[in-house]
C-alpha cells in the first residue's frame, strides 16, 4: 500500500492508463498546465488546451470517441456543463441507442463538483442527479484516493460515456486554486481520510456500479456519495454515542445504483437516510426511496440534501449543504418515529 | 467634446482603492472563494460607464465590482456583499461573481460569455420600454470563443439592438495565452457579423471615453450595436493567488512546489520516450517564462498611473482629490465592517424561491 492525495491518485491512475493505451487523450481549458505532471511523463501532444468553448470541445469529444479515440474531456467545474449540456443530453447519451447498439461513445467527462469553500451557487453545485437522470450516462463520484484512482481507471476503460466528478474539498489543487486555500487565514472542513489515504501498489479498476459499505450498523442505513460519505461517517460515530447503530453505504457510482447492496442493507435495518449534497427535489435521494419501495422493502425514510441555491455567505452555505448536525438530527428523528 | 479628466481619475482611483481593500480582506480570510479583481481595467470601465444614464442596463461578468461602483451602487452595501453579510447588496447570497442591482439594471454572472445573451435581452427591453436607453456588456477576451457570445453578436445586429459589447483583453485566459486559442482578430469577427468594431488601447481612459461616446450615441439613436476591443492588463492576474503570478512573485517556493512532482513524473517508467517528455517539459516552462516576459503582467501599463500623469500639472488639486477619495474609502471600509443587528440574524433563504 502506498499513500496518496486524492488528486495525485487520479493523475497517477490516468498516467498508468495513458501509458498503456495511446488512444487516451486529455482536452480542456488550461490542461497543458493543470496536467503538467502527466505532460512531463507522456509528452505534450496528448494534452490539448482549449479555448473557453465547452459546447465545441465537449461535442467534439463525443465524435472523437466514436471515431476511435478515448478522450478525457475536462470541464473545469460541473456547473459549466450547462453551456455544453447538449453534447451530453442529446448526443453522448443517445448514440448507442440510436445506432441500435452498433456504435459506442467511450468518453470520460472529468469535472470538479461540490461546495464548502465559499464560491457561491454558480460554482459549487453537485448536479450528479441531474446528469444521472439521462439514460445512457454513467456517473461516478469517488470519496477516497483509492476509489478516485480506481474509478478513473474504470472510466477510461468503459465503453460508454462516464461523468467523473471530483469533489473540490477532497482535491487539494482545486481547493487551493478556487478556495484560495493557500491563505493561512482560512480553513475548510476537509475530510482528511478523503483528501489523503492508502492506494493500491498497482492500479486496478474499481468496477462501475459497485457500492461499498464504509461502516456496518443495525438500526439505520445512511446512503451517500462524495464528501457526504465522510459527513455521514462522522454523524454515525456521534449517533453511536447516543445508542444508535448507523451503517454508512458509499454508492461510489450514482448511475447505475448498486441496487443489490442497497436492498441488502436496508432489508436489515428497515431505515434509510439519504445524504445527498445534490439538490433534494427530483434527484438521487428520491430515487433511493423509489427503488426501496419498488423492491417492496418496508423501511422508514428521511433525507438530508441541498434544498436551495447555495449561498455565498460561508455560514449560510454551511447550513445549506448537508452537515453532520443535520444528519444526526434527521437520524434521531427517524429512529424516534 | 473633451472628457472630464478629473472625474474619470476620481472614479478610477475610488475603484482601485475599493478593490485594494477587498484584496486585504481576502488576504485576511474575511472574503471566501475565488477573488477576481478588476485592477488594471478601470480605464475601460470608467470610459464607458461615465456615459450611462438612468434606464441603461449593464450585463457584467465575474469582475463587476468596478462597474457597479462607478454606476453609483452603494459602496458599503457592495463591500458587505463581498464580505457575505446579510446586510450586503444581495443579502450575502451572491458574492463578488453574482452581484445584482435591479435599481441600476445591473446583473452579473460567473459563467464566461453569458454577458452576450444578457445584453441582447436588456437591449431588447430598453428599445421597447425605455426608448433612448441602451445596454452594455463587459467581458474578457477569453469569452470571445464561447458560442453564446458569438450568437449574441449576430442577434444584436439582426435585431438592430441598442447594445454595446465591450471586450477587456488582457491577453490571458487563466493560464493560456489567448492568441494561441483564438483564430483571426476580434474586430474582424465582429465586423463579419456586420457590426462596427474598434480596437483601442484600453489603458488610456480618454481614448476609451471618446470611442464609447460614439458607440453609446449610436445605440441611443437607433443605430444598432458596436463592438469595442480594448486592450488592458490585470495587475493581479486572473484571480488572487493566480498560479502564474505566484510563480513570478515567489519563484523559490512555487517553483519547487511545481518542480518536484514534475521531475518525479519525468523519470517515471512507462510513458513517452524521453525526447517527447523533454519537449513536454519545455512547453510547460515556456508557459511560465512567457508569462514573465509578457509586458501586460507588469505595472507600467497601469491605467490609473496613466490617467494621473495628465493631472500632475495641478499638484494641489490632485493632492486634494486623492486625500478626499482616500478618506472616503477609509470611511466606507470602516462602516462596512461595523457589526449590525442583521449580522447576527442571517435569514435562511429556504422557501423564498431561491
Amino acid at each position: 500500500m502506498r499513500t496518496m492525495t486524492f488528486a495525485d491518485a487520479i493523475d497517477d491512475a490516468l498516467a498508468h492508463a495513458m501509458a498503456a493505451d495511446p488512444r487516451i487523450i486529455i482536452l480542456g481549458e488550461d490542461v497543458p498546465l493543470l496536467r503538467r505532471n502527466l505532460v512531463a511523463r507522456l509528452g505534450k501532444d496528448r494534452f490539448l488546451g482549449t479555448p473557453i468553448s465547452e459546447s465545441a470541445f465537449l461535442g467534439g469529444g463525443v465524435t472523437a470517441a466514436m471515431a476511435g479515440l478515448r478522450p478525457v474531456v475536462e470541464i473545469m467545474l460541473i456547473d459549466f456543463i450547462g453551456v455544453a449540456a447538449d453534447a451530453l443530453l442529446n448526443h453522448a447519451a443517445k448514440v448507442n441507442a440510436f445506432s441500435g447498439g452498433a456504435w459506442n461513445v467511450p468518453l470520460v467527462v472529468r469535472a470538479t463538483c461540490g461546495g464548502g469553500y465559499g464560491d457561491g451557487g454558480q460554482h459549487e453545485q453537485s448536479l450528479w442527479g441531474w446528469l444521472a437522470h439521462i439514460p445512457g450516462l454513467t456517473v461516478v463520484v469517488p470519496s477516497t484516493p483509492a476509489d478516485a484512482g480506481g474509478l478513473m481507471l474504470a472510466a477510461v476503460e468503459h465503453d460508454h460515456p462516464v461523468i467523473y466528478l471530483e469533489h473540490k474539498l477532497l482535491s487539494a489543487p482545486w481547493l487551493e486554486m478556487l478556495g484560495g486555500a493557500d491563505r493561512e487565514s482560512v480553513s475548510f472542513d476537509v475530510p482528511s481520510s478523503g483528501a489523503r489515504g492508502p492506494v493500491p501498489d498497482s492500479w486496478s479498476p474499481v468496477p462501475v456500479g459497485r457500492a461499498i459499505s464504509r461502516r456496518e450498523g443495525d438500526d439505520l442505513t445512511i446512503v451517500s456519495v462524495g464528501v457526504g460519505v465522510h459527513r455521514s461517517l462522522e454523524a454515525a460515530s456521534q449517533l453511536e454515542e447516543k445508542g444508535i447503530s448507523a451503517g454508512v453505504l458509499d454508492l461510489r457510482t450514482v448511475s447505475p445504483i448498486d441496487e443489490e447492496v442497497l436492498y441488502e442493507a436496508v432489508s436489515r435495518t428497515h431505515a434509510l437516510l439519504a445524504v445527498d449534497e445534490d439538490y433534494q427535489g427530483f434527484g438521487l435521494s428520491g430515487e433511493l426511496a423509489a427503488l426501496v419501495l419498488e423492491a417492496g422493502i418496508p423501511a422508514r425514510y428521511a433525507r438530508v440534501c441541498t434544498e436551495t441555491t447555495i449561498a455565498y455567505a460561508r455560514r449560510l452555505e454551511d447550513e445549506t449543504l448537508p452537515n453532520v448536525e443535520r444528519i444526526v438530527t434527521a437520524a434521531r428523528q427517524l429512529m424516534e418515529e | 467634446m473633451q472628457p472630464d479628466r478629473w472625474a474619470l481619475y476620481r472614479h478610477m482611483l475610488r475603484s482601485r482603492l475599493f478593490e485594494r481593500a477587498v484584496q486585504q480582506l481576502w488576504d485576511a480570510g474575511d472574503v471566501s472563494g475565488e477573488m477576481h479583481l478588476g485592477t488594471g481595467e478601470e480605464a475601460i470601465i470608467a470610459g464607458v460607464v461615465r456615459h450611462l444614464i438612468d434606464g441603461d442596463a449593464m450585463a457584467l461578468d465575474h469582475r463587476g465590482t468596478s462597474a457597479l461602483l462607478m454606476r453609483g451602487v452603494d459602496p458599503v452595501a457592495l463591500l458587505r456583499e463581498i464580505l457575505g453579510r446579510p446586510d450586503g447588496l444581495c443579502r450575502g447570497m451572491g458574492g463578488h461573481m453574482h452581484l445584482f442591482s435591479p435599481d441600476h439594471l445591473a446583473a452579473s454572472s460567473g459563467i464566461v460569455g453569458s454577458g452576450g445573451p444578457a445584453v441582447v435581452g436588456f437591449a431588447l427591453a430598453a428599445r421597447r420600454l425605455r426608448p433612448g436607453t441602451l445596454a452594455v456588456t463587459f467581458f474578457g477576451e477569453g469569452a470571445i470563443n464561447q458560442g453564446m457570445l458569438l450568437e449574441a453578436l449576430n442577434l444584436a445586429v439582426v435585431w438592430e439592438l441598442p447594445a454595446f459589447f465591450v471586450c477587456k483583453d488582457n491577453g490571458w485566459a487563466i493560464t493560456s495565452k489567448s492568441p494561441s486559442l483564438t483564430g483571426g482578430t476580434l474586430v474582424e469577427r465582429a465586423r463579419g457579423f456586420g457590426m462596427p468594431a474598434v480596437e483601442i488601447d484600453g489603458t488610456d481612459v480618454e481614448t476609451v471615453w471618446s470611442v464609447a461616446r460614439e458607440a453609446v450615441a449610436r445605440a441611443r439613436e437607433g443605430g444598432g450595436p458596436t463592438f469595442l476591443h480594448a486592450r488592458c492588463v490585470h495587475l493581479e492576474g486572473h484571480f488572487l493567488d493566480d498560479p502564474l503570478l505566484a510563480a513570478l512573485r515567489r519563484p523559490l517556493r512555487e517553483l519547487s512546489e511545481i518542480g518536484v512532482p514534475l521531475t518525479r513524473s519525468l523519470i517515471q517508467p512507462r510513458g513517452a520516450p524521453i525526447r517527447k517528455r523533454l519537449r513536454g517539459l519545455q512547453s510547460i516552462l515556456g508557459t511560465l517564462l512567457s508569462s514573465y516576459r509578457d509586458a501586460s503582467r507588469h505595472s507600467e501599463q497601469d491605467p490609473l498611473m496613466r490617467a494621473r500623469e495628465r493631472l500632475t500639472a495641478e499638484p494641489d488639486r490632485l493632492e486634494a482629490l486623492e486625500r478626499d477619495v482616500t478618506a472616503e474609502l477609509e470611511e466606507i471600509v470602516e462602516t462596512a465592517l461595523l457589526p449590525t443587528e442583521a449580522t447576527e440574524s442571517h435569514p435562511r433563504m429556504a422557501g423564498e424561491g431561491a
